[in-house]
């Protein structure tokens, strides 16, 4: 960089740090001396200060915040001379955003360089406006910058600049241009011969008619004039065909701007555009250059965009479908996600779909690509072409996919699998296969209102009641089913299980041995389902089956005394109603009929109502008009909680422990280590492939006094390098969130993703890890190891030692609660990649909070119990300093999301907060806990608490725990390690000899 | 991914535009990057720590497009670079991804065969040239000579008052000799 030697050398340093630290310190010092520099305004020459400025836009690049010296970048706009003034403009444009108050202070000097004389000023300032500008440089400046575009004295150089500017005022308010005037003048600007000015005021056309056709419909003609000079490459420089291509941007965008028009009416007009289509159309080959392939089918995709705007002609419009129909079956990735796209697209068009209907087969194929990108197509596209006849091909495919689906991809999967299976099924049996399967396999991903329709069409259709329960009771045999399937199966078995009761091992006896066994591993919501199950087929087992009665009685009395009010009043009613036999047949009757109403799936995904006629569940609901009862609510969904604050735990595990490679002398045979070099000097574009090139060409800049990745492998000793992987987000604040909640990701890197999922009940909770390959090569050694603390017992079912690509293995994770305590359980985890461990330890989200169950007190029950505890050990108080100041209601919130409930109104005092909660271990079973929050309104930053329970230690911990989510984090503290806003250190590079071969830059310099 | 931090970031509404360039390397270092819409600081990083996760984990031979956040991302591998811009669903993809070649040919021939090196030393001439190639998220000029012929009066006319500096630097050291 000729002149910069300073900004040179800085960047050099930078490249130099051997790790994070490094680079923040060296960021931090050089920031330390602008901040320095820029206080002694008069020893701070245009030069310096350009150079200051220079290194403040790379240290932002870097990813640091660069919170000052904003003012001398935009004084530098100001400055008299050309070089001082580019820099000040072009580091403000990207230093700021449109909201920065700084850039007010700037209009009056950007609207002086716009109206002077100085042309290479005026392209500076359209510039920044054009890319920054907000809605007060369009009140101030649209005016002066109109009258640039359209004047005669001035080079297209300023005028292109100015159309765009232009656009980006327009953008920000509309009103900005005055549509009276301006009509003419933009219908006059399309005869613009520079097609440079021509491209940018057609941008500015695509702006304006999507905003007001009307006005601008005399600029249509002159769209279609345009493409048709450039399809006969009429009046077309040489330096703007692109591939021998007629500027193939200008030709997108006129068709663009030509599909804002609702239709064409002039007879001439339509014809000649006509041609011009028919012309894109049949005469775009796929050619064996990428870049003149990729322009010719970005104006052909254009031209398939606006055929069928246009709703041209039949034949016009299968020669399309005819063309997407090659497209889908080609190699090229990209053609084939376009044509993918584009068929979606052209299922709008009637009369089409039976031809999209032949090619199914081929999209299917696309369902299993490779590439996320082109399933998603193929997965919309499927969705979109699904009807009646085709129904049952598609939705089985669909559930074939989501075994294999990556998880980003099921929730959408199985609502778009059991919404054609609703709208289309052809018989109402293949509807219940379908959702059962749904369960079976994603039941995470199924919504409570897909079963909860299931149930409905169940209970609905008589003729459908013996198949749905025996299909229930198949799904029953399987190993591990989800608790969905428990719940499904439960509520139909309860209900007509007794029609089976001829077939093996269907007797009530049986079927209420093989749910029975479900119950341990089910959640509190689900064990009143299975209650009412019980009572259904103890009600339908005539004559009496006392061996069935005495363990259905057994189970009733154990829940009891439940602490759980449904389970609890579930278990005490049955249990009496199961001792007064005719009156129990009353109250436990087959449910009645539900109203039929529509589909909240469909409402949910809201699909247009019209080729659902033929669908059996449609016919059949005509057919039967139905009366009585709402199914109920399903569960309440909790609000998203406040973030919670814990105080930071120490480094070493808070954090990923990322290891140095201990065999790193062992270089591994299948790692590409010219890479690097050939990395940071391989041509990006043309002429050699990369790695062959002679470092000659990069002069001074490039091999002076750089001794970093470029030319590491001679210099650095082997034994020095590290091998960190970039960890994706930040693994604190990720343990912090599902402290709070029970599903989501724990750690993530460029290889790996462990999630987890969380069930708890009482003292009990299952996790689920999943570990999932996100990377093309297998993961070797890998490690899973529980680091338990003393009153946790953890059982972490064996990790495979290989996760293969792309693949997920889930690992079940049993967790029991022996006694309170704030320890925190750790997973030591490892994996290998070629012959780097990579490593990490991470925190368990098992914390106490999971071991709570929120309980609602009315002061009848709550004053009794405080007063009964009468001081300390069982009862302990604490004023409690440097409280996070939160207002009251924000308060209560944290604590909910704790699950420490709060009761309100139960304090006379408005000021103080009680709250209560169940609190679960082995030791001390069921524990009610009580607390008192009495807040300073004066004061918000202390507090006195009250804590109350029947064991010393659970009062003593609860206490400490909410202590730690009340105190304040000092957010500086925070600010001081963005570990994840700065740009990730040097990535550990996967082996991947396939890469290499097929990278991109060498194929490229192959073509060219 | 992660679903914490999808509520907060800002998005302009929907525009057929380049939203952002981005230009990151294997190594996941940023080289440049340029927004068009307004994105705050915080937003920034967010984006970019989410897109280089994405984009460098795809594995060759697949499309240029990933779906992200309900918009588009089109991306090139050129050596050791990933070119990225992010355009709204229904913009014409192809049509951005030779904007990304025409922006590295042109970079190439000022350059004269660009490296990663080149971009890291002189990235304020990166800015320079995208600054005459896209202008509010859109294409300005498509000539390769046109934009060729202005960066080159640019850095004339800074040569020139550099020249002129140092000859009146010079006609001051004479004067006080």
């Amino acid at each position: 960089m000729t002149g910069m030697r300073g900004l040179s050398v800085f960047i050099s340093d930078i490249r130099n740090c051997q790790n994070k630290e490094a680079e923040r310190l060296r960021v931090d010092k050089e920031l330390g001396n602008i901040r320095t520099c820029f206080k002694n305004e008069k020893v701070l020459t245009p030069y310096k200060k350009k150079k200051y400025v220079w290194k403040m836009l790379y240290i932002h690049m870097l990813g640091y915040d660069v919170d000052f010296g904003h003012m001398e970048a935009v004084s530098l706009i100001s400055a008299p001379k050309y070089p001082e003034k580019q820099v000040g403009y072009i580091v403000t444009s990207c230093l700021l955003n449109e909201n920065h108050d700084f850039l007010k202070l700037a209009i009056n000097t950007v609207r002086n360089d716009i109206i002077g004389r100085n042309e290479t000023f005026q392209c500076l300032a359209l510039t920044l406006v054009g890319n920054i500008g907000g809605r007060d440089f369009a009140e101030s400046l649209a005016p002066d910058v109109q009258k640039l575009l359209i004047s005669s004295s001035c080079r297209p150089l300023v005028r292109k600049k100015a159309a765009l500017c232009l656009l980006r005022l327009f953008r920000k308010n509309p009103d900005a241009i005055n549509v009276d005037g301006w009509a003419d003048r933009m219908t006059q600007l399309l005869d613009e011969r520079d097609l440079g000015v021509l491209t940018s005021s057609t941008s500015l056309l695509v702006a304006l008619v999507s905003n007001n056709h009307e006005a601008y419909s005399s600029c249509l003609p002159k769209c279609v004039k345009i493409l048709e000079r450039l399809a006969r490459n009429q009046d077309v420089p040489q330096e703007y065909t692109y591939y021998g291509i007629p500027s193939p941007w200008l030709q997108v965008k006129a068709m663009r701007a030509l599909q804002y028009f609702p239709t064409i009416e002039d007879p001439s007009t339509r014809k000649s555009l006509f041609e011009v289509l028919q012309r894109i159309l049949m005469g775009t080959d796929v050619v064996k250059n990428v870049n003149k392939n990729n322009a010719s089918h970005a104006v052909l995709f254009e031209a398939l965009s606006l055929v069928i705007h246009l709703d041209a002609e039949k034949e016009m419009m299968s020669q399309c479908v005819a063309l997407l129909g090659k497209f889908i079956s080609v190699r090229e990735p990209n053609i084939r996600y376009l044509g993918l796209e584009n068929m979606t697209r052209m299922l709008m068009v009637t009369d089409v779909q039976d031809v999209i209907k032949k090619h199914q087969s081929q999209i299917i194929t696309s369902l299993k690509d490779p590439d996320i990108s082109i399933r998603r197509r193929a997965l919309d596209l499927l969705y979109g072409m699904c009807d009646v006849s085709n129904a049952k091909d598609i939705v089985e495919e669909l559930l074939q996919y989501l075994s294999t689906a990556e998880f980003s991809m099921r929730e959408e999967l199985s609502l778009k699998a059991a919404i054609l299976a609703e709208k289309f099924a052809p018989d109402l049996s293949w509807y219940v296969d379908v959702i059962l399967q749904l369960i079976d396999k994603a039941g995470d991903f199924v919504s409570d209102d897909i079963w909860f329709r299931v149930v409905q069409f169940v209970t609905n259709n008589e003729d459908l009641q013996p198949y749905a329960a025996s299909k229930a009771r198949e799904y029953l045999d399987k190993i591990a089913i989800h608790e969905t399937m428990v719940k499904v199966s439960a509520y139909i078995l309860g209900e007509y299980g007794h029609l089976l009761a001829r077939q093996p091992g269907c007797s009530a006896s049986e079927l209420f041995s093989i749910l029975h066994e479900k119950l341990p591993t089910v959640s509190t919501p689900t064990i009143p389902i299975l209650l009412s199950t019980y009572a259904k087929l103890l009600m339908h087992t005539q004559p009496r089956d006392p061996e069935l009665e005495k363990k259905v009685w057994a189970v009733f009395k154990k829940y009891e005394s439940c602490i759980d009010v449904e389970i609890q009043q579930r278990a005490v009613e049955y249990f009496e109603l199961s001792k007064k036999g005719a009156a129990f047949m009353d109250v436990l009757a087959e449910m009645p009929k539900f109203p039929e109403r529509q589909s909240s799936l469909i409402k949910k995904a809201e699909v247009v109502e019209d080729t659902a006629d033929q669908s059996a569940i449609k016919l059949r609901a005509q057919q039967q008009p139905s009366n009585a009862l709402v199914l109920a609510d399903p569960q309440p969904v909790s609000g998203a909680p406040p973030p919670l604050k814990i105080p930071s735990e120490p480094q070493s595990v808070a954090r990923t422990i990322s290891q140095p490679n201990g065999t790193s002398s062992n270089i591994d045979p299948q790692a590409p280590s010219p890479d690097l070099l050939s990395d940071l000097l391989g041509p990006l574009a043309i002429e050699a492939p990369p790695g062959v090139v002679s470092t000659e060409q990069h002069g001074p800049t490039g091999t002076e006094g750089v001794p970093d990745e470029v030319d590491g492998s001679a210099i650095v000793p082997v034994g020095e390098q590290t091998n960190n992987v970039e960890v994706i987000g930040n693994i604190a604040e990720r343990f912090h969130a599902l402290c709070l909640k029970d599903s989501g990701v724990l750690y993530e890197d460029p290889y790996i993703q462990i999630g987890i999922k969380a069930e708890w009940r009482g003292h009990h909770g299952r996790l689920v890890l999943f570990l999932g390959n996100k990377s093309t090569n297998p993961l070797t050694s890998v490690q899973a190891l529980i680091l338990p603390p003393a009153h946790l017992k953890l059982e972490l079912s064996p990790v495979p030692d290989t996760i293969p690509p792309r693949a997920q293995v889930q690992s079940p994770l049993e967790v029991m609660n022996i006694r309170p305590s704030r320890d925190v359980a750790v997973l030591d985890f490892s994996y290998k990649l070629g012959t780097i461990v990579v490593g990490a330890k991470l925190r368990i989200p098992a914390v106490l909070n999971k071991f709570l169950q929120p309980l609602q007190l009315t002061s009848e029950e709550f004053f009794p119990q405080w007063r009964a505890l009468s001081g300390p050990p069982l009862k302990l108080q604490e004023v409690v300093r440097g409280v996070r100041p939160l207002a009251l209601p924000e308060m209560a919130n944290l604590f909910n999301s704790f699950r420490v409930t709060i009761c309100p109104g139960l304090d006379p005092n408005p000021n103080n907060l009680v709250a209560s909660t169940t609190f679960y271990s082995e030791t001390t079973g069921a524990m009610l806990c009580l607390a008192r929050i009495e807040t300073d309104p004066a004061d918000r930053t202390q507090l006195r608490m009250t804590v109350g329970s029947g064991d010393p230690t659970l009062t003593f911990e609860l206490k400490e725990f909410i202590k730690e989510q009340l105190i304040a984090i000092p957010m500086g503290s925070r600010a001081l390690v963005p570990a994840a806003a700065a740009p990730p250190p040097p990535v550990a590079q996967p082996p991947s000899p396939a890469a290499l071969a097929d990278d991109p830059g060498a194929m490229l310099a192959g073509l060219l | 991914g992660t679903d914490d931090h999808s509520s907060d970031l800002f998005w302009e509404s929907r525009i057929n535009m380049i939203h952002f360039v981005l230009l990151v390397s294997r190594q996941g270092k940023v080289r440049l990057t340029k927004w068009y819409s307004p994105y705050t600081q915080k937003e920034r990083s967010k984006v970019i720590r989410e897109l280089s996760g994405v984009i460098l984990n795809r594995g060759p031979k697949l499309c240029n497009f990933i779906e992200w956040r309900g918009y588009k991302v089109v991306y090139k591998r050129y050596a050791s670079l990933y070119f990225c811009m992010c355009i709204d669903e229904a913009d014409n993809e192809l049509e951005v991804l030779e904007i990304i070649h025409h922006y590295v040919e042109i970079l190439d021939r000022y350059f004269g065969s660009v490296c990663e090196l080149d971009l890291i030393f002189n990235f304020h001439k990166a800015y320079y040239i995208l600054d005459e190639l896209l202008i509010a998220g859109e294409l300005q000029e498509s000539s390769k000579k046109t934009v060729a012929r202005i960066i080159s009066a640019q850095d004339q006319l800074v040569e020139a008052a550099k020249e002129e500096a140092s000859s009146i630097s010079n006609i001051i050291a004479q004067a006080t000799k």
